[in-house]
């Protein structure tokens, strides 16, 4: 069978859309986030989407089972949030195994099953990795910088908790995402490491990041190639932008990493940027043809979808791709 | 020219740094480095952080290109300052832009100053003394957290010392970290030990050679690692003297360079442009280095003795000349440059179609983003005053090439006129506002001191400006900004009125002078920061809201001030002199001076003057509010109080030594008595008629049980006491040549030098007031002759009498002034004159009263009563009138 890496080197892979925006669809209630987990659990739960993988897993694959059809490759699992920092708002610390491993059997099973009915294109599933809701970089006291809201041993034990159980739940690739502050990724990227120590075994990685506005940045500050520097000691599958910005908006920075760099690129954008309701507007049509933009360039490995974009943008992206071979590095370095 | 291997290091900060074999030699700042520099070790040990990262951000601006951290000290938590030292600099983006070299002897440091740099630093250092294991798991480590590693030629028998066991050693680390560990070939750097050279024991003569060697060979066999070292060891020998220092470590990077050395711990301030050396000391120093005679080193030994110097001063980083001319503009305006503006204005100039353009584009942009970062709070009033500086200067390279071309010349936001009212001299405020105001594309018109109304009406009229604006220290000047106020209402001018100075208000416009102008609107400024806000806020689409509620504030003030008034109880004046302060007068109280009468002090020594300085009021004169030495670590402020404070060493340096400046005094003491509120003052004790009466003012507010209301006149014995009693006057100034040189930097367009020398004249002539008390204190009165006190307790005053001034809150009626420079002859013995209004020109003089009664202490007035002032202008014999206009500020 085909590696991932194999096949990158011909064709371009198309990575799904939003989760939380296909969610949103469901109109789901509070009871719908309890739902045989935690009926009796003191918090409200609604909202936090990664808990459906367990409380509603036929929304979670009915989800998978759509940007599958829409021609994706590669399904994220719904675990944006799971770890225990990010479930600590909640009081569920202690559902972050359950979430990560169900959430990515749920993948596996989807993925599986289109797999086997068209074999000639293999899907995959990446473990997602988000950058938890504290910056190891950034002061939450504006009056104190020196102080920390996490540290970098405390993200270790979170991230290495979600490894293991996305691990354990059959992912394919693991994948770093959402990244606005490095050093959150870089003690995502630790915690990896030790897992596949650990473990005696390893996945391909994808590393994500978010430049949050067209200063080039990320939140804590880094230009792109600063950024690509600091996590580039780890041996990547992909580097690239997701999420904050359009996709025309990331396409200078994208250009930055593709040529920087020896491992491939990916971009999931958002579906432009958030109109005053907080909905992004951009239908299928018009991000396709600022993607069309950057496959032209040859900037792209990995394309997908980020906030706002659902199964019928990834059906224009993918639809888009099959004209396109992948990015060649562009890097003469060694 | 030996080939090295092919190798690139990347590391970064917020930004990349990329080391090519193309690279040129790459600058490691060492001052951050406890082990290194006494003054960061205090601050970390004192937990002053913010001094700490000043320090960090200066080696940064001057060239670092990677910062060298070190907090390896016994009486320091080493982990914890290396932690919350790191986490300070993630805040500061113009430190944190350049990657970190974490630097420890000891591992648990390393570590946890790696958890917080989120870009690629590199740890200095690891090495094989204590064996493989620990080596493999540290590097191990270093790779997953993402860091470059410096590697010590150093292992479980020692620090290598030679070319051999150096490659050895090297070599070891280097397969282990390859082949075990899988660490990223360029991410390895060797430091092969500098050590000290010339040391006068022989198996240190090949020392540098050995590293050079080593150096070389690393770069050729050991693919993709680098070499690094910490270069002032190598002048170890020559601690104190910079000048050999500085020669050895150009000398020795000059070869390890050649040798293949790409980093390395340098000093840039101890550093000699290599081919700056001086011949004969370099090839000294390169016979030391190379070991290329048996007898360098006492040759060296001994020319050492002869070119012992200073060395060089600090290296200005002039990297910003690189960028493009407009982005060059920009940058002298923002850090307020001088040097290269008028060859940049020049090249600009040529770049667009009409000189205009060059001011209106570049020039303004630069000056839009000085604006913002002052009314941000991000830059202070003496760095706006240097950036309109060099506008001003690139103004005047434009101004020939506009006139040639005879356009309208560039469009302002609006006309503001500038004046000093009539019989006052002081300016500094007034040119401070000008200043800001100019910065902030207002043309300004400064028409400058003692300025009457008329001339302030005609200049507005023939000018069309939309704005005056005035300004004045003495409290007569309160009176006469009121009679502009007039006479603008009747020449029926309509534009806005600014008031400022140090004895204007908001009261005092509310009350005294709006209402006196009612076709336009008069405003009070507290100071320069808030002149560009009122300004656009008068002349901007929404100035009726402004104005509107300016006049109901006003309105408010006024009814305050009045119900105010109505609530205040005064005494009467009888009630008042019924209340006086009764004191002990005796021969201890009452001590004979030595020497009577008047003594003349020409040409006073400047230097004598400077110790004598009290500097927190010149802070205050560029709006930098804090007690001196404090404000120069001021969290906020510090930094620009620091430069404005080496500024005005540097100009009094200049004035001292040059002698730009005249000090000139005249003291005198008298007989006196004191007869009611009167001080008389005699020749002699006995005269019939004295030679000049003080006349004193009394408080008349209503006093707590058991306080006095006090008049100057208390503190001298009563005729009828029989006691004779004496009083001084003096009369100091240190503004003589000040004039020229003001006007030398103002044809210059150097507003920052000439608001600086006038800041410090004053501050000299004030040393010199405190220096002439001291005199008269100890030798001509002589009742202080054992007072041992520092400078600083005489600033604080803690010395016995006082010496207050004539138009001061003791005695608030200038008048007195008049009779006080006539028993010192004082305009015949200093040159200082009094303006109509009194004011004392040249403007940088003192004058007062001494009283020596131990119980003698400062006092204010306070507000009196109309019978006061008018009891007053009968004892003086002028007319209540001409009193009570002098009078106005004090009347209730």
């Amino acid at each position: 069978m085909n590696t991932i890496q194999d096949i990158l080197k011909n064709r371009i892979l198309v990575l799904d859309g939003a989760m939380g925006t296909m969610i949103q669809r469901y109109q789901l209630e509070e009871e719908d986030f309890r739902k045989g987990w935690f009926e009796d659990h003191p918090k409200s739960l609604k909202g936090n989407n990664d808990l459906l993988s367990l409380t509603r897993p036929d929304v979670i694959s009915a989800i998978h089972r759509m940007y599958f059809e829409a021609g994706a490759d590669i399904a994220e699992t719904n675990t944006f949030s799971g770890t225990t920092i990010a479930q600590a708002d909640y009081d569920l610390e202690s559902a972050v195994y359950d979430i990560n491993y169900h959430s990515a059997k749920i993948a596996r099973e989807v993925a599986d099953e289109f797999t086997q009915k068209d074999p000639s294109k293999p899907r995959f599933v990446a473990g997602s990795i988000g950058p938890t809701n504290r910056t190891a970089s950034i002061s939450p006291d504006v009056n104190d910088p020196g102080f920390r809201g996490v540290t970098f041993d405390e993200l270790v034990i979170a991230y290495k908790q979600q490894v293991n159980a996305l691990m354990d739940g059959g992912v394919d690739l693991l994948l770093v995402e959402t990244i606005f502050d490095t050093l959150n990724a870089k003690a995502a990227l630790f915690a990896i490491d030790e897992v596949f120590e650990d473990r005696g075994t390893k996945l391909p990685i994808m590393v994500s990041g978010t430049i949050t506005d067209q200063s080039g940045r990320t939140l804590t500050g880094q230009t792109t190639e600063a950024f690509l520097i600091s996590v580039s000691h780890m041996p990547l599958l992909s580097i690239g932008l997701n999420c904050a910005l359009g996709a025309s908006m990331m396409r200078p920075y994208l250009q930055v990493l593709s040529q920087k760099t020896d491992f491939c690129v990916s971009a999931h954008p958002n579906a432009g940027l958030p109109n005053e309701f907080g909905q992004y507007d951009e239908t299928p049509e018009m991000m396709a043809v600022q993607i069309k933009a950057f496959l032209d360039e040859g900037l792209i490995n990995i394309i997908g979808g980020c906030c706002g974009t659902t199964p019928d943008h990834i059906r224009a992206i993918a639809e888009l791709t099959k004209n396109y071979s992948p990015r060649k590095s562009h890097s003469a370095e060694n | 020219m030996p080939k090295f291997t092919h190798s690139i290091l990347k590391l970064s900060g917020l930004e990349p740094l990329i080391v090519t074999p193309e690279s040129n030699f790459v600058n490691i700042g060492e001052r951050t480095n406890v082990t290194g520099s006494r003054a960061f070790l205090r601050m970390i040990r004192e937990g002053d952080f913010e001094a700490a990262l000043a320090v960090a951000r200066e080696q940064v601006e001057g060239g670092a290109q990677i910062i060298d951290i070190n907090m390896d000290e016994g009486m320091l938590d080493g982990k914890e300052s290396m932690v919350r030292f790191l986490n300070l600099i993630a805040s500061e983006p113009d430190i944190s832009r350049v990657p970190v070299m974490i630097d420890s002897s000891r591992w648990e440091i390393i570590e946890a100053g790696l958890k917080c740099i989120q870009g690629k630093g590199v740890v200095n250092s690891i090495s094989l003394k204590e064996g493989e294991e620990q080596f493999i798991d540290h590097a191990k480590k270093v790779k997953r957290y993402g860091a470059a590693v410096i590697v010590m030629a150093f292992d479980e028998n020692g620090q290598a010392d030679s070319y051999e066991r150096r490659i050895e050693i090297c070599k070891r680390s280097y397969d282990l970290l390859v082949n075990v560990v899988g660490f990223p070939k360029d991410d390895i750097i060797f430091d092969p030990n500098i050590f000290p050279v010339a040391t006068g024991m022989e198996e240190h003569n090949n020392n540098a050679l050995d590293f050079f060697r080593a150096t070389q060979w690393i770069r050729q066999n050991l693919p993709g690692a680098h070499v690094s070292g910490g270069v002032s060891n190598v002048s170890f020998s020559f601690r104190g003297n910079n000048r050999v220092r500085e020669a050895m470590h150009s000398a020795f990077l000059y070869h390890g360079i050649q040798h293949g050395m790409d980093m390395g711990i340098v000093n840039p301030s101890m550093l000699e442009v290599y081919d700056d050396i001086d011949k004969e000391l370099l090839e000294y120093v390169e016979d030391v280095l190379l070991n290329r005679r048996p007898d360098a080193t006492e040759r060296l030994l001994e020319l050492a003795e002869r070119v012992r110097g200073d060395g060089k001063k600090k290296e200005i980083d002039l990297s910003w000349r690189k960028a493009p001319v407009q982005a060059r503009l920009s940058h002298a305006l923002v850090k307020g440059i001088v040097e290269f503006i008028d060859e940049d204005v020049e090249e600009c100039r040529q770049l667009y179609d009409r000189p205009i353009h060059v001011i209106e584009g570049p020039l303004m942009d630069g000056m839009n983003v000085v604006g913002d970062l002052f009314g941000s709070g991000k830059m202070f009033l003496p760095q706006v005053v240097k950036s309109a500086r060099v506008m001003k200067k690139a103004v005047a390279v434009l101004l020939p090439y506009i006139e040639a071309e005879k356009s309208g010349g560039r469009t302002s936001s609006g006309k503001v006129l500038m004046a000093t009212v009539k019989g006052d001299v002081h300016d500094i405020g007034k040119n401070i506002v000008g200043v800001v105001l100019g910065c902030n594309n207002y043309e300004v018109i400064d028409i400058g001191v003692m300025v009457p109304f008329d001339k302030i009406i005609q200049t507005a009229i023939d000018e069309q400006v939309d704005v005056i604006g005035l300004s004045g220290l003495i409290t007569p000047s309160l009176d006469e900004m009121v009679t502009v106020a007039k006479e603008m209402q009747r020449a029926g001018l309509s534009i806005p009125l600014l008031i400022g100075g140090a004895t204007t208000s908001r009261v005092h416009t509310a009350v005294k002078i709006e209402e006196h102008y009612t076709n336009g609107q008069a405003v009070h400024v507290v100071d320069a920061s808030r002149a560009v806000s009122v300004v656009e806020s008068l002349l901007g689409a929404k100035n009726k809201d402004f104005v509107a509620g300016l006049k109901t504030e006003y309105q408010r003030l006024r009814e305050h001030h009045a119900a105010h008034r109505a609530d205040k109880q005064l005494l009467t004046l009888a009630e008042s002199r019924s209340n006086a302060l009764t004191l002990d007068f005796n021969e201890t109280n009452c001590v004979a001076p030595k020497k009577l009468g008047v003594q003349v002090y020409d040409n006073y020594p400047l230097e004598e003057l400077v110790p004598y300085i009290d500097w927190t009021p010149f802070f205050q004169t560029w709006e930098l509010h804090g007690k001196y030495p404090k404000i120069l670590t001021d969290e906020v402020v510090g930094e620009e109080a620091r430069s404005l404070f080496a500024d005005a060493q540097d100009l009094l340096k200049r004035i001292v030594t040059e002698k730009w400046l005249t000090a000139k005094a005249v003291t005198g003491i008298f007989p006196a008595n004191a007869v009611g509120d009167d001080i008389e003052i005699y020749v002699e004790h006995g005269d019939e008629a004295p030679l000049y009466t003080q006349r004193s003012l009394r408080q008349q507010t209503k006093k707590a049980m058991g306080q006095p209301n006090i008049a100057l006149s208390d503190y001298i014995a009563p005729k009828t006491s029989g006691v004779d009693d004496y009083i001084g006057a003096f009369v100091v100034t240190t503004g003589i040549g000040l004039d020229e040189h003001v006007a030398r930097f103002e044809a210059d367009h150097d507003d920052y030098n000439s608001i600086l020398i006038k800041a410090l004249a004053d501050r000299l002539a004030e040393a010199f007031a405190e220096r002439m008390h001291e005199v008269v204190r100890k030798e001509q009165w002589g009742y202080g002759s054992d007072e041992q006190l520092s400078k600083d307790e005489l600033i604080k005053e803690h010395y016995r009498g006082i010496r207050p001034a004539p138009g001061y809150p003791a005695c608030p009626d200038h008048t007195e002034k008049i009779g006080l420079f006539e028993i010192l002859k004082a305009t015949l013995h200093t040159g200082v004159e009094l303006t109509e209004n009194l004011a004392m020109t040249p403007v940088s003089s003192v004058s007062g009263w001494y009283f020596a009664h131990p119980d003698a202490k400062y006092f204010g007035l306070g507000k009196i009563t109309d019978e006061q002032i008018r009891d007053l202008s009968e004892r003086k014999n002028v007319p209540f009138d001409e009193m009570d206009r002098w009078l106005s500020s004090v009347k209730l």
